[in-house]
Formats: C-alpha cells, structure tokens, sequence
C-alpha cells in the first residue's frame, strides 16, 4: 500500500510523517482473564480527571456507565448468559410458572453450539485507535491527530466541537462532552506513554486482562493466548480487531473475545468511513492544495 | 537596527514553523494528520508524576490484599497514588477502590474541621480542635467517674468502668490500636471494640 | 475472591493459566465464578454439610494423605471412652448442660485426661468472654501423653470418630440438604482429593463472611479437616486462607482493640479467673505443657513492662494489679444493647460505621440516640454522625432531634496518605507506609488523636491519690511533642532488652524477670537488628517466590505458618515440586524458602526425655508446634465452645427442619432474647411461612463495607449508584418482581427497599423436595453519600457464634414483596404485622434446644 493511504494496511505513524517514529503502541484486551472489577474505569478517571458519568442505575448487569462516551474512556461490559434448558427444567421441578424477565436476545447467539454453562461475560472496551482513523480524516481543525505512536488522540487546546468525528468513528466511540462541547476519549495516555509509562488502565488491571504494549508484539501474543485457550477446549476464543487487513486497517487496540462481537456491542465489520475519501480527492485534490497554499500566503501576507 | 530585524525574521519564522498548514505543505505529513498537526500543548505533554517533587511508598487502605502504593506529591499536595510494581504482592496493580484512592484522600468532601451536636440540637456547629479535646477529656473522667467498679461481690478486684465504649475500623494502624489499647486499658475502659469482631 | 480481593485474586488466574482447576462454591454467582472453572450454587447456611460431605468422601474412600495424618494430626490418638457423638444424642455431643447451653467438655478429652478437659461451668465463661480467640496464634491447653493407635483401627481413636461422625453426610444427604446435585459435589470431591498428596496440594480460600454465621468457627474447621486430611497445611500451595476485607484487620486482632485481648492473643484478666497474676499466668502458659506458649510469662510480663516502664516490678507483679477485668460478655453488640438500656455513657467509633456496617442497624442506631456523648472520628460524613437527624428512626419518629440527648462530635481523622505507620495485611505480613502530605485542616491521626487525648488525661489525674488512678499515672506515654513519633511506637511494640536498651530481634530472647519489654510478643522481630523490617521494599522480581525481604510477617518472618509439615517425619521434602522447608543433615539445621516453623537446630529425630514440658517438650516431627499436643487437630478435645467436630445445623434462621438431627440450630450458639432483638420463626416452631425466602448478603467490588470510604466518591459511586437486590426470575415470578422496579425486603426487624435485579446469577434450591429461593443484597447504603439507599443489615437480628461472638450476617430469612416499604410511623406497623403474622408476639421466645426428646417434653406440658 502506498503511503497516505486511507485503506488498507499500513504503519500508521510513518504514514503520518513521523520520521524515525518509534515503535506503534497499543492494547491487546484479553477478555477470557477480566473479573469485570472496573479497575480500568477508574484508573482512567483519576488519570485523566474526567467527569463523572451520573448516578444512575442501568439494570444492564453489573455496567452503570452504559458504554464509552466523552465521560467514560474505558468502559466495562457485562452479559449474562442464561442456560435456557437447565432453568426450564428447574422451574418445571419447582411447579413454578416462567413469566420471563427482560433478557436482551443477543445476536450471535443462536449461531453458536448450545453452551451447558451460565456465562458472564465481561469486557473492558475502549477507543480502538484504527489505523484508519475516520474521526482523525475528517477532523476539520487538526485537533484530531495521529501521534508519532500510531495513535489517535483528540488535542482538547484545538478541538472546537464541530463534532464531525462522532458521525465519523465506526465503533461510536469518540464522543461531546455536555458542557463544553469538545470531543473526548481515549488517548492511551498519550503524556504517560510519551514518558515511558503505561496507561493508567492497563497499570491498574488487575488480572493483566488490559496489556499494553508495541503491537506487533501484542499481536503475537494475542495470537498464542488464542491457541492456548482453544487448546484448553475454550473454543469460543477469536480475535477481534488484530487484522490488518480488516475494514479499518487493523485496530491498536484489539480484543480477545468469547463470543461474537455483536454479543459484546462491537460492529462485526467495521470500515473506516473514509474509505472512499481518497477516489474523492484524486478528483479534487489539486484545487484543495492550491487553495490551502492561497490561504497560506493571504494570512501570512496579512501578517506581514 | 540589524539586530532587531534578525529577532523578528527569527520569530516569524518559529511562528511560520510552528504552523500547522505550514509545516504539512513542507514536512513529511502532507496531510495533516500527525507530526503536523501536534499542538504546543500536545508537545509539551508529561505525565505528573514524572514532575513529582516526591513519592511516598504506601500501601492501599481498603482491602487486606495490601497492594503497594506509590504516592505522588507535587506542592505538598497529592496528584497521583497508583500501584508499586515492586510489591511482589500486587505487581503494581489496583482494584477499583485501590484506584479511587486519589480522590479519597483529595475529595473536597472530607471533613476538616470539628463539628459539634448540642443535647437537643437540630444542627451541626463548628468547634475548635483544642476546645474539643479539653471535651472529651473531661467526658471521658465524669463518664469513669460516674460508672467506677473497684471490685466485685466477692470483693475481687474489677478495676474497671462499663460506662465507655469504644468501636474502631480496621483501617487503624497498629501503632494505633495500641496506643488505644493501652490508654484506655490503663484507665479501665474495657470495652474496646473493632471491625474485626464485625 | 474476585469481587472482594480483585488484585489477590490475578494469582488464581495465574495459577489458572498454569493448568489449575478453580471451583467456586457460593450461592449466587458472583465474578468470582465467572472466572471459575465450575461454580457449585450451594444454599446459604449448609457449608458444614457440604464439606462434611467431602470429609466423608476422603474416609469412606480412604483418599487421605495417609503418612502426613498419621504423623502430623492426632488421627491416632484415643478419645474419653465418655464421649458421646451428636450421632448418639440427636445433634448435642455429651456433656450438654441445658441451664446454661454450654457443654462440660471433659468427656471430648483424650483417654485418661479428662481432668484436663474443660470444666462444667468454665465453658459459659469461654463464651462471654470469646475465649475461642486466644487461639488464633495457639492451640487449646492440653498434655503431651496421649494413648495413640497408628493402625487407626481402635474405634476410639480420633480417626474413627470422625469416620462415624460424616458418615451420614452422603452425597445424597449433600443433594438434599445443600442443593448441589451429586454429580457436581461429586466433581468437587474428585478435584479436591486428586490434586492433593505428595506431589499436589489444594489451597482452600474462603472470605470472611464465612465467620459471620452462628457456626462459623466450625465452617473454618471444616476446611481446616479437610485440609489436614489431605495434607495440605504447612505447605506451598496449600493451606486454608482467609481473605480478610479491612487493610490491618489481621493487625486489629493482632494487637486488639477486642475487649477480650491484649496484644499477641493475652486474654483481657477474668475477675474469678484470672483473679491473681499466678492465676493469669498459668491460665496461658498451662504448667506441664508442651510448645512455646510455655514462655507466656515472659511475653507477659513484658508487655507489662512496656505498659507501666520501671513502674512494673516484680513486688507489684508488674502492675498487674492495674489492669482492669472481664465479667462475662463485653463485645460490640452486647454495648450497643446496653446502650439502649442507658447504661454506656460515652462512645468512640474511629474510622468505624455500626449504623450501616453492624447487624441490627435499628438497634445500633437508638442505641446512639441514647449516650450522654458519642465521638465519631472519620474522613466523611457518616450516618453513624447523623443518626439523630438523617437515620431511617427520624423517618418513623423514634428519633427527634429535638429529644435526643446525645451528643456528638464529629472530629475530621487522618488518611492513610497522611500519615506514617503499619497495616498488617491478610497474609500477617506488615507493610510500613511512608507519609505523603499533612492532613488537611483539623485532621488528625488516631495516634495523635490518643496521644493528646492521653497526655489531656493524665495531666488531670497527675495529683490524684486514688488507686484507680494508678495505673494511668504510671503508663509510659512519651511518643514526642506535637506529633507522635509511629516508629517509637513500634518499636515499644517490638520491645526492648532493658539492660542494654537494645531492640530485641526475637521473642525468644524475651524474659519473666522484668529485663525486657515488648508491646506483642508476636511482632518482636519487626525491628531485628534495629531496623524497620517492615518499611523493607526490595521488588519482588529481585528475590525469591516467597518474597522474604518484603515487609515484615509475625511471627518472625514466617510467610507460611508450620511449614515443617511441607517435609516429611524425617525431614525431607515430600516431593521436589513440593519442597518448600527441610532438614539438612550436612549443616544440622533446618533450612528452605521460608524461615522455618521449628527449631532452627532441632533435627527430625528428637525424642523428648521423660517429662519433658515446654519448647523441650516438642518433638521433631510435631509440626504444628503451637497446639499443646503438637499436632493438627481432626478433632478438637479442647478450646471450642460448640463441640469438638464440626456437625451441620441450620442457621439460626431457616425454613428447613434440620434433617440430620432433631437440634436444629447451633445449641450452644449467642443469643440475646430481647423483644428488640426477635429472630425469625423456624422449625419446629410455627409459622415459617411468613419469611419464606433465604437471604444473604456481600460486598461489591466497587465499593467498601459501610460506604464511608466509597459512597462518597463519584468514581465508585457512579458505577454502583443505587441499593439493589438479586432475585432468580423464577422468584420474580412467584413475586411478581420486574427488573429494575422496586421491592421491599422484610424480617422481624425491618423492612427495606431495593431496586431489583432479575438474574441467572441467583438459582433456585431444591432443598428437601421442595424449592429454596435465595436471594442476595450488597449492604453498603445508608442515608450519607453521593449516593444513598436502605442498609441491608437493618434486616439482621443479633445472634453470634459462641467463639468468638461474631453475628451470624450471611444468612437469614426474609419475605419480598413488590414495591416500595410503607414510609413514617406506618413502617413500624408494618413490621410490627409481620411479627405478629409469625408468633413474635410478647412472651415469646426462639426455643434453643429442639432435640426430638426436647420437643417431645415440651408437648407433654
């Protein structure tokens, strides 16, 4: 793939004229291991000092957030699995008649083998930071911007919360915050990994279900823990967001799941909705750079 | 003034450098998406703890696990508090409690001065510390005074006062709950209690 | 262990993903077993059949670590031909006496010592005053000598009681009565006994809710059976552990602010026991026995000595004189009783919640309303602060602040960043922690708080003459000017030889004669060779598995407690995956991992001469060097109030007749029959329907106990916003519960709101042919807060277990009901209906014995 690509894979940083760009850096979340504690949630909070997400309860299992929005940049899921068979026949021992409780029918589900056992699922989602970032491509200011670690970070001393962005992400991930309007989310603590630390999320899990690392590493790891797991007759295991090849050109941060992404809220295919920007601007690109040159020279003219 | 013409063309030129279309129409980011595009802020970003005047090693005041904290302090107050890698017991990681910890001790909710229930009162008031102490120190000698038992019907001693009670978290050092035992031992006061019978 | 203990708990999953099995038995699925291979759904309240049942499996099919029992428990030893089992006497072992519902424990004695067993009437003392608790460091008293069998073929020997006492307790008996289909208690059994022996050991984990049960010493001896059957004790990998929930919980018992404990496990002075310091002295160190509690004089008198400095002589008998005594029963719930009664003038709670964190928050709370003077000591606001104007009795009237008399301060206390000290975390290990900042404002430390208060106190009674005022007078209270020095503290603590002025680096060196001193004898050591061992923080990835240089864990550094047993008789190790301590005969001296639990010179061949008593008594392989015998105890002859076996009751409340024995509940168990205090009917009494439903209740992960260090920050607070309650859809249906509506939960006590959560989580029961539904509570609301709701242990009576006088919180009975509870006076009716509806009406009270021929002589009257 050449570079400035909009599509397919690449190494993000390079591409975005990082020269000498260390290595890319992301998360592998490994959900098979989470204890769904919100550790992670917390962690960011502190880190970040971001506003709370309001008091209220969601009935949604054990999750009070509802999902990550301008307020919550980790954000833990939780999906109760029932065992219909087994509860059936329970009730029919007890005499007792099943009225039904408000269980989502979760999508994926009925393409699975019947499980024997009651799953929880828990799973600690967060900013995906695609190697097509289309929340980055059509950020207007540059407020959204790749950093010389392959990830996407939103720069709040720029954002004017124009909120192209939040149409733009394929996962509804980025997202205004009420009272001042900007766009937040994730930046994989991009001032503590810029000093050699780890994200506050990933520091805090306790059960390493959030790992951080370089991705290619991460890939590899991901990829062993897959057949680990499989190897234990957990066959459930599957990757999420590790392709490069995928609709958003990979993820840096990618996902261990044990079921399918639609369980989880994930989009089974996302594609970055920039994919067709650069047919557009073969058409229109010589009049774009001619006219940003013109702006350039007015301003600094005006100035002068 | 040659020298002045110099710092100028020297000052336009940072300011030129420093923006952003300018440097995507002449760097390596022709689209503006990355190295072009980093703010001033963004480039001078830091984590603070690394601007820390000093780190205090902790230990997490919640569970009994006892993870390894370390906490940051910049200016006398704490900014940051988050797991020691050191400790072979939690390996630098924190439960959700353990991570909330930072606002638990900066919470602009904490109480920080005495307050005071009258008899019959219907609301707080504030009291000052010292008078507060000369309080209690008083209650607690009338309270000994009124409910003193030297001995028992047999004429053993007892030695003690059944009139003070006293119920204690288990977030309390050992230094002291023995200073607490031992005070309050001393002047008799037996029933001395704790989270742990809890 | 994953709900309470998140970051404890990455080591089960690392074991996990070494090929470890993980079982979870609990009776709601938790996030524990979400990560457990299997979860067993188990009913409240039937954990000692559950795991009787397993110590049946072992016997019946003689699983058990056969050279490990028969060296390092009293499997061998022979009982008092006059011990009679609750097989024999319908759920009561011999020796019960119904005046008192405590036992004359000297037929539960070896053969030919029954003098030593407990004497008739000392029992009810043991209960009132929690005795069970001395033994948390040491064993009960009891002789070396004692008849063994090594055949175990002897029908009085330890290992053929046990045999008799589980056999009932079938897989088909576990089905029946704990709910678990024998195909899974099966499983269990099969997991347990395969990965336990010379090359594999099980670690048992429990939490400690399993103490908050009227049995609940007893469930730990269950576990502790079983391990010691399988030969998991003293070894790496193995072990019963205790999750504790507070940060120096372990520390507050280990230097107590219990009203029955002095540092190191002393008991407090009894007025008819302990009446003289001979007295006292003996009734610790038993005179003839065997193990290191043979030296108690010196580690009472030394702390005697840090108590009361050069005061302390040995004409005064060390001040003993000044120590004030026990009369019975002085625990937290008895005061909160008393408190109603107006006899407790003044209350301190630091750091401390009882009107949301005790059970019978109602009582706690009028118990509050009606003290001259209550001092509260907290980071926030808390409801035990506002009980007189914000708790649920101001709602109903009980409470006007307009005539309550109490009154209260509320003083702002130090956090754990602001001030320097030691927990002792669950694992006995203390960690020093350096201060970060002042507190902020007024806030103190309680160790400036007490300091001050002190210095306040004595300055007082400086010129008195009274004798009550000498102790006081003469008590060493020099920790600094403003702010107390916590290192001096610690080091009065670790203790001092007097002559030399040095630190003292081992207990061992501690004497009777007044030339040492030392605040708990089981910390000396935390300042060996004068440094703070505790304050130590060499990483973990720079030092072995074991991790010696971390902190500090009493006694003496010891990071897992009679590890001689992970060595064979003869000193090896049992196997190479195993070794953890062993003999090394080259360099004569024990040596290992882990700093051995034995003498460090001592080889495994040593024989004690012919009337051997004390450290010398010890022979080479008596791993468990505490207990009087030197052994682990399958069977208890002494030192526990409620029997020598564990044996299944009912919870004090439960809507099932007990179905191995007519004694329904345990008889020797802490009652307080008060009409403020009613229990829940259940059988034989009438009327159980009316609290059809088992509850039980927990923490969250995100929060902590009473709220006050959770409920006020919006981090923890946004993601458990609100009072909830887990019901199973088939209950919800019976019900007539929605998800997310409301419901209001009832006992005799109380009636409490809650939104609900319908969940798979909970399971119906069959218990008995019938179905049991179990539903479960989060009990950390109250009325302060970010965030507030209705306090689950307003719902919970007050009844202990006998031993250590701890409520029985983690089960009980209840009825649910859609919809929010009544508000106002309204809400006493309404629970004054309920009590009416199920018998608890004035004149009534729980019947303690319930054998068959007790109930047979009721119906005769």
């Amino acid at each position: 793939m050449g570079s400035n690509s909009l599509y397919g894979p690449l190494d993000p940083a390079p591409d975005a004229g990082y020269v000498d760009a260390p290595p890319r850096m992301g998360f592998f979340t490994d959900t098979s291991v989470c204890i769904g504690c919100k550790a992670c949630e917390v962690a960011c909070k502190e880190w970040n000092a971001i506003p709370d997400d309001g008091f209220n309860l969601l009935g949604q299992s054990y999750d009070n957030t509802g999902g990550l929005s301008a307020n919550t940049w980790r954000h833990v899921a939780f999906i109760e699995q029932p065992v219909v068979p087994s509860l059936t026949d329970a009730l029919a021992a007890a005499g007792t008649q099943f009225l039904g409780m408000p269980l989502s029918d979760l999508p994926g589900r009925v393409t699975e083998a019947p499980r024997t056992d009651f799953r929880w699922l828990m799973m600690s989602n967060v900013c995906k930071h695609c190697t097509h970032a289309g929340c980055l491509d059509v950020c207007p200011t540059g407020s959204l911007f790749r950093t010389e670690f392959g990830t996407v970070v939103v720069q709040e001393d720029i954002c004017n919360g124009c909120g192209y962005c939040i149409a733009a992400c394929p996962y509804g991930v980025i997202d205004r915050r009420e009272d001042d309007g900007r766009a937040w989310k994730c930046t994989l603590c991009y001032d503590r990994i810029g000093d050699g630390l780890t994200p506050a999320c990933a520091q805090a899990c306790p059960t390493q279900s959030i790992q951080f690392g370089e991705l290619d590493e991460l890939r590899t790891r991901a990829a062993e823990r897959v057949d680990a797991l499989h190897e234990a007759g957990v066959e459930s295991a599957r990757l999420y967001g590790h392709s490069e090849d995928d609709g958003v050109g990979g993820d840096g941060a990618f996902f261990l799941l044990l079921d399918e992404p639609e369980v989880y809220g994930l989009p089974p295919d996302p594609i970055v909705t920039t994919r067709d920007l650069p047919d557009m601007w073969k058409r229109a690109g010589i009049a774009a750079l001619a006219m940003a040159a013109s702006v350039a020279v007015s301003f600094l003219g005006r100035r002068g | 003034m040659p020298g002045r013409t110099k710092v100028i063309l020297v000052g336009v030129r940072t300011w030129i450098e420093g923006w952003p279309v300018y440097r995507q129409l002449t760097g390596t980011d022709p689209l503006g998406r990355g190295a072009a595009a980093q703010s001033p802020r963004s480039k001078a970003l830091t984590a603070r703890t690394e601007t820390a005047d000093r780190v205090a090693k902790s230990v997490c005041p919640y569970c009994a696990v006892g993870c390894g904290q370390r906490i940051f302090v910049k200016d006398e107050k704490v900014v940051q508090i988050e797991g020691d890698p050191d400790s072979p017991i939690s390996r630098g990681r924190l439960c959700p409690k353990g991570s909330a910890s930072l606002s638990l001790v900066t919470s602009p909710r904490r109480q920080q001065h005495v307050l005071y229930r009258k008899p019959f009162g219907t609301d707080w008031e504030r009291l000052d510390l010292e008078t507060a102490m000369d309080m209690i120190a008083d209650r607690v000698l009338t309270a000994r005074e009124e409910t003193w038992e030297d001995n028992d019907a047999e004429g053993r001693p007892l030695n003690r006062t059944l009139g003070i009670s006293s119920l204690g978290g288990a977030t309390l050092d050992n230094e002291e709950n023995y200073l607490i035992k031992k005070l309050f031992t001393a002047l008799g006061a037996i029933q001395i209690e704790n989270q742990a019978r809890i | 262990m994953a709900e309470a203990h998140p970051v404890g708990f990455q080591w089960v999953v690392e074991a996990k993903n070494r090929g470890a099995k993980v079982i979870h038995v609990d009776p709601r699925f938790s996030r524990t077993s979400a990560l457990a291979h299997t979860h067993v759904p188990v009913r409240a309240g039937a954990d000692i059949a559950f795991l009787g049942g397993i110590v049946n499996y072992i016997l019946e099919n003689e699983k058990d670590f056969r050279e490990y029992v028969l060296a390092y428990t009293n499997a061998s030893m022979i009982v008092s031909e006059d011990f009679q089992d609750t097989e024999d006497l319908d759920g009561l072992f011999s020796g019960f006496d119904p005046s008192t519902n405590t036992y004359d424990q000297s037929s539960w004695m070896y053969a030919g010592h029954e003098k030593h067993g407990q004497e008739h009437g000392e029992s009810h003392v043991q209960r009132e005053t929690a005795a069970g608790q001395q033994h948390e460091s040491h064993g009960a008293p009891l002789p070396g000598d004692v008849p063994r069998d090594p055949t175990l073929q002897d029908p009085r020997c330890v290992y053929q009681i046990l045999r008799r006492h589980y056999r009932r307790y079938t897989p088909e008996v576990v089905e029946r009565l704990c709910g678990v289909p024998q195909a899974a208690f099966l499983e269990v059994c099969e997991a347990w006994t395969a990965n336990s022996g010379r090359e594999r050991t099980t670690a048992l984990v429990y939490s400690v809710g399993w103490t908050q049960h009227s049995v609940g010493v007893q469930y730990i001896r269950t576990g502790a059976i079983i391990q010691l059957l399988l030969g998991n004790m003293g070894r790496p990998g193995g072990g019963v552990l205790a999750l504790r929930g507070h940060a120096s919980i372990q520390g507050s018992t280990d230097i107590p602010t219990l009203f029955n404990l002095l540092p190191g496990y002393l008991p407090m002075p009894h007025h008819e026991q302990h009446e003289t310091f001979q007295q006292w002295i003996d009734a610790i160190r038993h005179p003839g026995q065997k193990g290191f509690w043979a030296n108690a004089e010196a580690y009472a008198v030394s702390l005697l000595k840090a108590y009361f400095g050069d005061a302390a002589t040995a004409e005064n008998d060390w001040g003993y004189g000044w120590l004030p005594r026990l009369t019975g029963d002085h625990g937290t719930y008895r005061q909160a009783l008393d408190m109603i009664d107006g006899k407790i003038k003044g209350y301190f709670l630091l750091g401390q919640n009882p009107a949301v964190g005790s059970a019978h928050g109602r009582a706690q709370r009028l118990g509050m309303a009606n003290l001259d003077w209550l001092v509260v000591r907290d980071l926030y606001m808390i409801e035990s602060a506002t009980f007189w104007k914000n708790g649920p009795e101001v709602a109903t009237g009980e409470i006007t602040p307009e005539t309550c008399r109490t009154e209260v301060f509320l003083f702002p206390a130090a956090s754990h960043a602001e001030k320097e000290g030691t927990f002792t975390q669950t694992q006995r290990i203390l960690q020093w922690r350096e201060q970060a900042v002042e507190p902020p404002g007024d806030a103190h430390s309680e160790l400036w708080f007490f300091y001050h208060l002190g210095k306040r106190i004595r300055a007082r009674l400086a010129a008195s003459t009274l004798p009550r005022d000498k102790g006081i007078q003469n008590l060493t209270w020099e920790y600094g000017d403003d702010e107390p020095s916590s290192e001096k503290v610690l080091q009065e603590i670790n203790g001092y030889d007097l002559s030399t002025g040095d630190l003292l680096s081992t207990f061992n060196q501690m004497k009777p004669d007044g030339t040492t001193s030392g605040g708990c004898w089981i910390y000396t050591g935390v300042f060996a060779d004068g440094v703070n061992q505790a304050a130590r923080r060499k990483p973990g990835r720079e030092q072995s598995w074991v991790a010696p240089e971390w902190g500090w864990a009493w006694p003496a550094n010891r990071r897992t407690l009679y590890n001689r047993a992970s060595a064979d008789p003869d000193g090896n190790p049992w196997s190479s995956r195993k070794a953890y301590v062993w003999w090394d005969p080259a360099a004569g001296e024990w040596t290992g991992h882990d700093v051995p639990d034995f003498e460090k010179t001592k080889p495994p061949s040593y024989r004690p001469p012919e009337g051997a008593t004390g450290v010398e008594a010890i022979s080479g392989d008596d791993a468990f060097i505490m207990q009087g015998d030197g052994k682990g105890w399958l069977f208890a002859p002494a030192g526990l109030i409620d029997g020598p076996m564990p044996t299944h009751y009912e919870p004090a409340e439960s809507m099932v007749r007990n179905p191995l024995y007519g004694q329904q509940a345990n008889p020797t168990r802490k009652v307080y029959d008060r009409s403020d205090n009613p229990t829940n009917p259940s059988p034989p009494e009438q009327h159980t329907e009316v609290f059809p439903y088992v509850f039980s209740t927990s923490r969250l992960t995100e929060h902590h106990t009473a709220g006050g260090m959770s409920r006020q920050l919006a981090y923890l607070s946004e993601l458990q916003p609100e009072m909830f309650v887990e019901v199973s859809p088939a209950l919800a249906a019976e019900r007539g519960l929605d998800h997310l509506g409301w419901a209001h939960i009832v006992t005799a006590r109380a009636a409490i709101e809650a939104r609900v959560l319908v969940t798979e989580r909970l399971t119906p029961l069959r218990i008995e042919g019938r179905i049991v539904h179990q539903l479960w509570l989060p009990y950390h609301w109250g009325s302060e807060g970010l965030v507030t709701g209705d306090s689950a242990n307003d719902l919970i009576g007050i009844t202990l277990d006998p031993n250590v006088l701890i409520q029985e919180s983690k089960v009980g009975t209840c009825d649910i009901q859609p919809g929010r509870r009544p508000v106002g006076p309204a809400l006493l009716s309404f629970v004054e209906d309920y009590r009416r509806r199920a018998g608890l009406v004035p004149g009534h009270h729980t019947p303690i014995v319930t054998t068959h021929s007790a109930e047979d002589a009721d119906g005769e009257q």
